[in-house]
């Protein structure tokens, strides 16, 4: 080399598929995380509580029902631990009285939005939305129930589908989507009005698509997707299929 | 094409415009032609023809005359007489005027402060061109600022200018444009975009149709610099299919630009390509929202979803996507042709430039308006507005639309920017401005405005999908005198609740009309609850009173 030129310094190349480690606070615990890490992943590998409701291991992230804000220190947003990366020295609050107000009157409003009536319902006492109430020790309901009127599917051979129960967190959309590759589920209108749908909004046992693997019912949280004869507290899900199914594509995939 | 060519248009252009001796500028802007001023243009036509002045007069159809309230507006040139709601059968008095002078009882006062007051930079063509010929813009000094920006300026430059002149996003929220250009150009990625959105859709705001109606080649003058200084070569324009004169101009001025190869490959031999597709939304309001917007141009459901990664780093189809309002690249090729510098001497310190306003409600001059960043509210309602008609007292203005809020006349003085409008408790927004006056009922206009979010809200996140709709249920239990004490708690609670807890914009910020008015208004509210009556007497309360 010749004096007196400089040449640039050659930047490190990380090797393909390798992620940057970063070390932050989940209340005041030192954690240590990868980049591509939620915050929601890393609180559960050291076994720190959040609540959530459209997040399911092994599906894609919703980020919809809110139930799993944290507080962020110096962030003026609260933010969903679901789909929130975490930042090297970030000091993340999960139980903050802030957070766990906020996470109360969110689901309490859940529960004002349809007819939720754990008393007569097939998922009674195996139902996520009744566990949160219980561990988030609601005991009452502040806001006015809307008491929509809504219809019941009962057309598939199998399985019924009660829009009462439905809190849209869109688990049947995503498994459908994802992991059995049917894309019957979808979603239809806005607002208070959305419902979920099987094919081009018609009744789910005319379905074309459907290939009534049952996916659906398993991942749903309520007793809004639920298996025909059984009765009140009988329908206890099975969702062992995921993250089998889920290691077995990853596997597939390398 | 080389710049001889492109001049000799202009030139040919203007030499075509000079051989007539008079100019009839008929308002072809959609406010104009639904009080029938199609009509009025064809009739000017016949009424110079049996007047035998065929080639001395030009009817032409041109942009947004500004004035909407008055419309159909015609101006003439040379001398500027504007003349005001016309009707078919006036047409022959305004051409026998031409030759004789201002007909007197159709003339629309032009020294008043509506026109006096504004400074036009995005609206300069507005009026002035026929927005369906690409010719009478080049003639303006159109697309010279895309001819200095290929051929003279580096990307690096042209940002640079943009970030000197100040320029920040004109679709509400106000962040500056040359970050988000710097932004945009850093990312390195095979491909990338330019979308310009005009989904505009707040209640009451014609700014973002105004300007694709009047001039919608400076927009696409606009993205193409985008395009060139970020690095993308393919853009989209979404507009709101319930704009479809807007949709037509557009696609009209894609057509003529590409023709004379503005777009498409190597536009001026600079080597740089760049295409523009049009994008039509189906009536979404949420679709305004910049992720639900990449969704609905990507033929999902347009559903917002959380930011990061912001656009700017992974847009749409996952590529680095800059998204920009139609003001906002309005406001492009004036600069590169007078510089930042000269951009960032208008307006305040930290909001340059001008604002379109689309000026309505109870205000005697509903219409658009352009002013410098800055101008009191007290100029715009009573000056440029020309106050309250009827002998009305002012309430309040409307600003922002559904993200928005009321702002009350003890403020009448501010300086609208941003900062301002947002110290207030309410936004900039993309221009709307509702004024009210004493016979608005502002627990109703809070109601209307709730409503509004709640039929739009996507559904997709729980506090903006049921939140909307239980405050909604207060308010309207309210308006229609069956409040209770412990309401307008409730109110804040949820109020609180939705602005900090919802995944997009339009969630969290649709409670601010109601935080806004029961910050200003809260006796309003509570002679509703207490009293059961309206002080306005508009709202549901006072119909329902009537009945008993």
């Amino acid at each position: 080399m010749t004096s007196g030129t400089v040449l640039p310094r050659k930047r490190r190349v990380r090797p393909v598929g390798s992620h940057r480690i970063l070390t932050f606070k989940i209340n005041n615990r030192d954690v240590s995380s990868r980049e591509d890490e939620s915050i929601l992943a890393v609180a559960r590998q050291n076994n720190i509580y959040i609540p959530t409701l459209c997040h399911l291991d092994g599906l894609s992230e919703h980020g919809a029902c809110r139930l799993c804000i944290v507080e962020i220190k110096n962030a003026p947003k609260l933010v969903p631990a679901c789909i929130t990366f975490p930042q090297e020295g970030m000091e993340v609050s999960t139980c903050s009285e802030r957070v766990i107000d906020y996470r109360k009157k969110l689901l309490e409003m859940l529960f004002t939005e349809r007819n939720h009536v754990c008393a007569v319902c097939v998922s009674n006492g195996h139902c996520e939305l009744q566990d949160l109430a219980i561990q988030l020790n609601i005991t009452h309901v502040r806001y006015e129930y809307l008491y929509p009127r809504l219809a019941l599917d009962g057309s598939h051979p199998r399985f019924i589908m009660d829009h009462n129960r439905c809190v849209l967190c869109l688990r049947c959309v995503r498994v459908c989507d994802e992991i059995e590759g049917a894309h019957t589920w979808d979603v239809m209108n806005r607002g208070l009005d959305t419902r979920v749908i099987t094919d081009l909004n018609i009744p789910w046992g005319s379905s074309e698509t459907c290939t009534s693997c049952g996916k659906c019912v398993q991942v749903c949280p309520t007793g809004a997707l639920s298996e025909k004869g059984k009765s009140v507290a009988e329908m206890v899900k099975r969702r062992q299929f995921l993250p089998y199914l889920q290691k077995m594509r990853r596997w597939e995939e390398e | 094409m080389m710049l001889e060519e492109f001049n000799q248009i202009g030139i040919s252009e203007r030499e075509r415009q000079q051989a007539y001796r008079y100019h009839l500028r008929v308002c072809g802007a959609a406010g104009c032609l639904s009080c029938g001023s199609g009509e009025l243009k064809e009739a000017l036509e016949k009424e110079v023809d049996r007047q035998s002045m065929t080639g001395q007069v030009e009817v032409k159809s041109v942009g947004c005359l500004g004035l909407c309230t008055a419309g159909p507006l015609v101006q003439v040139e040379p001398g500027g007489v504007l003349y005001q709601q016309l009707h078919v059968s006036d047409a022959t008095a305004v051409v026998a005027s031409l030759a004789s002078g201002p007909a007197a009882g159709l003339c629309c006062p032009t020294d008043q402060h509506f026109f006096s007051r504004q400074t036009k930079i995005v609206l300069e063509n507005c009026g002035r061109i026929d927005p369906e010929r690409i010719e009478e813009y080049i003639a303006c000094q159109g697309y010279t600022a895309l001819y200095r920006a290929l051929r003279e300026l580096t990307p690096r430059e042209i940002i640079d200018e943009i970030t000197a002149s100040g320029l920040r996003g004109r679709g509400g929220a106000g962040y500056p444009t040359g970050l988000k250009w710097t932004t945009v150009s850093k990312a390195i990625s095979e491909n990338k975009f330019v979308i310009c959105n005009g989904d505009e859709g707040d209640p009451g705001a014609f700014m973002d149709r105004s300007v694709l109606e009047s001039d919608p080649h400076r927009v696409l003058e606009g993205m193409i610099i985008a395009g060139y200084a970020t690095g993308a070569h393919t853009g989209f324009i979404y507009v709101r299919a319930e704009y479809p004169l807007a949709v037509k101009r557009l696609r009209k001025a894609l057509s003529q630009a590409e023709r004379l190869g503005i777009l498409g490959k190597n536009i001026f031999n600079s080597g740089f390509g760049f295409d523009i597709q049009v994008r039509l939304g189906a009536g979404a309001f949420v679709c305004g929202e910049e992720t639900a917007l990449i969704a609905s141009i990507e033929g999902r459901t347009g559903r917002p979803r959380s930011r990061p990664p912001y656009p700017a780093e992974s847009g749409l189809k996952g590529y680095p996507t800059l998204i920009n309002n139609v003001e906002t690249l309005a406001n492009i090729a004036p600069i590169i042709r007078h510089g930042g510098d000269w951009f960032s001497s208008i307006g305040t310190e930290k909001s340059k430039g001008t604002k379109v306003f689309a000026l309505a409600g109870r205000v005697r001059n509903t219409g658009l308006i352009e002013v410098p960043m800055g101008t009191s509210l007290r100029d715009i309602v009573f000056e440029i507005g020309g106050g309250i008609p009827g002998n009305g007292t002012f309430k309040a203005v409307q600003t922002g639309g559904p993200s928005g809020g009321c702002v009350p006349a003890q403020y009448l003085d501010m300086p609208v920017d941003y900062e301002s409008l947002a110290g207030v408790g309410s936004i900039m927004g993309s221009g709307g401005m509702i004024v009210m006056d004493q016979s608005s009922c502002m627990v109703d206009v809070a109601r209307f405005f709730m409503e509004f979010c709640r039929t739009e809200s996507c559904g997709k996140c729980l506090p903006c999908r049921v939140g909307t709709a239980q405050i909604h249920n207060i308010l309207s239990r309210i308006a229609s005198g069956f409040g209770r004490s412990a309401d307008l708690a409730a109110v804040e609670e949820l109020c609180d609740l939705v602005k900090n807890t919802s995944l997009c914009g339009l969630g969290q910020t649709a409670p601010n009309p109601v935080l806004s008015t029961l910050r200003y208004f809260r006796e309003e509210y509570l002679s509703h609850i207490e009293g059961k009556r309206c002080l306005a007497g508009s709202c549901l309360v006072s119909s329902a009173r009537e009945v008993l």
